[in-house]
């Protein structure tokens, strides 16, 4: 029981004094997280309702999801256009990111402010705006137009992961490279870019979730042989629930837990954030 | 390492304003053919933009800058082939010390065999022989400076410049790293332009000094003619120290108090003239010594500080100016028997007695 | 080397190298913004142009007028502000105490811990959605639980109703405040503590009159963060309301995709618009957004 004599912080008060706040802070961490996982045991069930603990186990929801042609074509789809997704904006935005960082020019400032706008303004304008836009030139249901308006999502990600950290990079190192006779673009490549690439990575991973669990852009703008994973789940869980869903979610969950986890184990061991 | 032939650096014009504010006032300048030049100067003076004017990081508004014959203004900093050290390194921490120093040379496509060879003879050159392979953070302090410069020599570049590259090291490894750089610019012969804001660096190191203040160029001076010589009374005031007594010029010579002063060289400006007096050309003046080619003055001790190997004597003249002297500590001189508070008399020989114009700030 | 019109030596051609690099420079944003103007910029463009055009095709401002006459949209916006108030009071009585607890915590502790903050913030928001659906729903494990335990006999109604929306907001909601209140607690110094402590002052003074008053401009960024979002927010009411909780994201939607009432579709959005932007105004007044944004330079 020494511990909770001990002192917890610099104001001496101690673990025992604090211990509300230990109960407290515990209770919330287990309510963020308990709901975001409970779906995956659930997942396993054998009954319609989903019970937990489940009273059978199957792989059946799995089983439902794996062999439905419609559900495997819109999982294609978004792993495509999340794979589109991040190819594009990562660049797009790392390059936008290091010409406003290294621009003396009067406008770097609002070209910021635009191009960070789209994580600002709700979602459902950019929705209709494009839904709109892409049906006067033929762009519904495409890939591309997908791509493109996801890619606007993204970018905001890509640029704020990006400048933070070429803010935090000492740009004499590409002074340095220049003057030993490297171009701009090479110092760029061979010292810039090496050292910052944990933030790329980064970016590049929020660009593909940015558009991987988009939904209502998708709603609008994506449909038939490329309708997403999202928008049919979306559709689904309007109408009822479906047990298939529970599958496709711990699906999901594993993908982004392991994006998160691959990001953190290669950040910490370079200690380059 | 091979010894290269340094390039003259010839400056003319060269201003750059940023606003209302003139970092660079119309600076001229000519750099001899493997001189060590130091570019000295308070912070915010405009020393390290011009350094950067010449490495290509700072576009002046307008000026000529040549290399040899060859006007670079507009050159971008890659086309320039000017080695340079920067204040924190800038050595790239993802690669390991060859590859650091290897780096100019593989951007400038030099073949495996010889990339090898140039840098083992950098490493040795900076006394790192072995160090080729140990990361940038397995590097002390000195260690990393030397890696710094043998990167910015090894590929045989003609002009060096250096920006404040030993603020960053403990006082002893500084005075060291200064005479090791001051042999490696007498080994390699390059054109050497360093900038630092350590006046006694300068004074160690250079072959000539030039003085900027407020974007503008103060003095460009030997060492020796920077101390003795200051061209007005920022320059005196920013190299050692000294007292300044306002003095008048009335046509037959120079008056301090209303009394004349023994000088080498009347100064040709009239107004704002101030006698520089450095604490250690002081002498206490000894019963019966000659006091031709002397000035005298009459003093009150106000203060002593003893400073181990000096003592500082403070003193008030007559009307009340102050001014100190520099005395050794050595035992056994009539003079260590001054105390605070005794009336003496103090001589500044006539080589010593320069007048120096108020200004340049 | 020339005598420019200028009457200094290279002064024409160094402007003109400087103007290039700068075009060059801003260039390099060219492809970013060009994306954003042909999905965001022109799109919402239009959208004000359509809210501005009548039945008849031409300009009335009729879609705004039914606004202000139509009950059904004041409930609407009444019930987007409430939910939204909602969400981000909540979302700050819990965080607070969260983020200060892992704030307190050695770093290797609060990085574990904080992945329970991330790892909700990186699961897809239909996916919590979802599982709090399973979680609420009648016959769901929370009324499972309470029934066999005794606290009540009847499924409880927690889904498809307001309190069923705002526990998911709050759920997704809550990363966003932790995260930057986290980061402004981590940087207030820990002497200040000390400091106040040396001074005389008990922990619970130092708390409240040190600690608290300088996490306030991340309490403030994190809020507003929640509020602007929730202000838009569609797929979570849409699940977990059941009918019941209309945002205004949702009537756009039903506008469209039931009416195909484009004219009024746009107007509300107009309206979501302006009011997202005059709340990030006056924030902008009170807390510095280059904190919450990164900021250009």
């Amino acid at each position: 029981m020494n511990w909770f004599k001990k002192s917890a912080s610099e104001t001496q008060i101690t673990h025992g004094q604090r211990l509300w706040l230990y109960i407290t802070a515990s209770t919330i961490m287990f309510l963020l997280v308990v709901p975001t996982l409970i779906v995956i045991p659930m997942s396993f069930s054998a009954s319609q309702y989903l019970e937990f603990p489940p009273k059978d186990w199957s792989f059946r929801w799995y089983e439902s999801y794996f062999s439905s042609n419609a559900w495997m074509s819109a999982t294609a789809t978004s792993l495509k256009a999340g794979l589109f997704t991040m190819l594009v904006a990562t660049p797009i935005g790392v390059i936008a990111s290091y010409g406003l960082h290294v621009s003396s020019h009067r406008a770097a400032r609002l070209v910021y402010m635009l191009l960070i706008t789209p994580i600002m303004i709700p979602v459902i304008l950019i929705g209709i705006g494009s839904f709109y836009i892409y049906v006067q030139i033929g762009l519904v249901n495409t890939m591309f137009g997908l791509v493109v308006a996801h890619t606007i999502l993204a970018l905001p990600l890509v640029l704020i992961v990006v400048t933070s950290a070429f803010k935090s990079f000492d740009m004499g190192q590409e002074q340095a490279a220049r003057s030993l006779g490297a171009s701009r673009f090479t110092a760029f490549m061979t010292v810039t870019l090496p050292q910052i690439r944990f933030s790329v990575i980064t970016a590049a991973l929020l660009a593909f979730l940015t558009s991987f669990d988009e939904v209502i852009v998708a709603m609008f703008i994506s449909g038939g042989d490329n309708a997403t994973l999202t928008k049919n789940m979306f559709n689904a869980l309007r109408d009822q629930i479906d047990p298939t869903i529970a599958s496709i979610s711990t699906i999901m969950i594993i993908v982004s837990t392991t994006l998160v986890i691959v990001t953190q184990i290669f950040g910490k061991g370079k200690g380059v954030k | 390492m091979s010894t290269t032939n340094g390039l003259p650096i010839s400056i003319s014009g060269i201003t750059k304003r940023y606003g209302n504010l003139y970092a660079l006032d119309n600076i001229d300048l000519e750099i001899k053919q493997g001189e060590f030049l130091t570019l000295l100067g308070p912070s915010g003076s405009g020393k390290t933009t011009l350094l950067m004017a010449l490495a290509g990081f700072t576009r002046p508004d307008h000026g000529s800058i040549k290399f040899g014959d060859e006007e670079i203004i507009l050159k971008a900093p890659h086309q320039r082939g000017v080695g340079m050290m920067f204040q924190n390194y800038a050595l790239f921490p993802h690669m390991n010390v060859s590859q650091n120093i290897s780096y100019p040379l593989r951007l400038r496509k030099v073949n495996k065999t010889e990339i090898a060879e140039r840098v083992n003879q950098a490493l040795e050159t900076v006394q790192l022989t072995g160090f080729g392979d140990r990361g940038i953070n397995q590097l002390s302090g000195g260690q990393r400076q030397r890696v710094a410069l043998a990167r910015a020599i090894v590929f045989g570049p003609r002009i060096l410049l250096m920006d404040e590259p030993l603020s960053a090291l403990d006082k002893n490894l500084r005075e060291k790293m200064q005479i090791e750089l001051r042999h490696l610019h007498e080994e390699l012969g390059m054109t050497t332009v360093y900038v630092t804001h350590d006046q006694r660096e300068a004074l160690t190191m250079s072959d000539r000094i030039v003085v900027i203040n407020n974007g503008k160029l103060m003095q460009c001076a030997t060492p020796l003619d920077l101390y003795d010589y200051p061209a007005n009374k920022f320059v005196a005031e920013f190299i050692g120290e000294s007292a300044f007594l306002k003095v008048d010029h009335q046509g037959d010579g120079i008056y301090f108090d209303g009394q004349k002063l023994v000088v080498e060289t009347l100064p040709k400006k009239q107004k704002d003239l101030l006698l520089m007096v450095r604490p250690e050309r002081l002498m206490v003046m000894v019963d019966g010594q000659n006091t031709k080619d002397m000035n005298i003055f009459n003093v009150t001790v106000s203060e002593i500080v003893y400073q181990g190997e000096t003592k500082m004597i403070y003193v008030i003249l007559d009307d009340g100016v102050s001014m100190s002297m520099r005395l050794s500590t050595r035992s056994g001189q009539p003079q260590n028997q001054i105390d605070k508070g005794d009336k003496i008399k103090l001589v500044l020989h006539k080589s010593d007695t320069t007048v120096v114009v108020d200004g340049g700030y | 080397m020339s005598i420019s019109t200028y009457g200094h030596v290279n002064e024409q051609e160094l402007k003109n190298h400087a103007t290039k690099e700068r075009r060059i420079l801003l260039g390099l944003t060219y492809p970013a913004v060009f994306c954003v103007i042909t999905v965001m910029v022109i799109p919402v463009a239009w959208l004000f142009y359509l809210s501005f055009i009548g039945s008849d095709g031409n300009f009335s401002l009729e879609h705004y007028q039914r606004m202000l006459d139509s009950k059904s949209y004041a409930r609407i916006f009444l019930m987007t502000f409430k939910v939204s108030l909602l969400t981000t009071v909540i979302c700050i009585c819990i965080g607070y105490p969260l983020a200060y607890f892992l704030s307190q915590l050695p770093a290797r502790v609060a990085n574990i811990c904080m992945l329970s903050v991330l790892l909700p913030f990186w699961t897809s928001l239909l996916v919590r959605t979802y599982s709090w659906l399973v979680l609420l729903q009648r016959k769901g494990i929370i009324n499972q639980a309470g029934m066999d335990m005794g606290f009540w006999d009847e499924p409880l109604k927690l889904v498809h109703n307001l309190s069923g929306t705002l526990i998911g907001m709050v759920h997704i909601m809550l990363p966003f405040l932790i995260l930057p209140l986290y980061a402004s607690m981590k940087s207030i110094p820990q002497d200040y503590m000390k400091a106040s402590s040396n001074l005389g002052a008990t922990p619970t003074q130092s708390f409240w009159q040190v600690f608290f008053p300088l996490s306030l401009p991340g309490l403030m960024a994190g809020s507003l963060i929640v509020f602007i979002l929730s202000l838009g927010f569609f797929v979570t009411p849409a699940i977990l309301g059941g009918g019941k909780v209309i945002m205004v994201a949702m009537q756009i939607t039903n506008n469209i995709e039931l009416f195909y009432d484009w004219g009024a579709a746009s107007a509300l959005g107009v309206v979501l618009l302006v009011m997202t932007f005059g709340i990030l105004f006056i924030a902008s007044k009170l807390v510095r957004l280059d904190n919450v944004l990164g900021g250009g330079h």
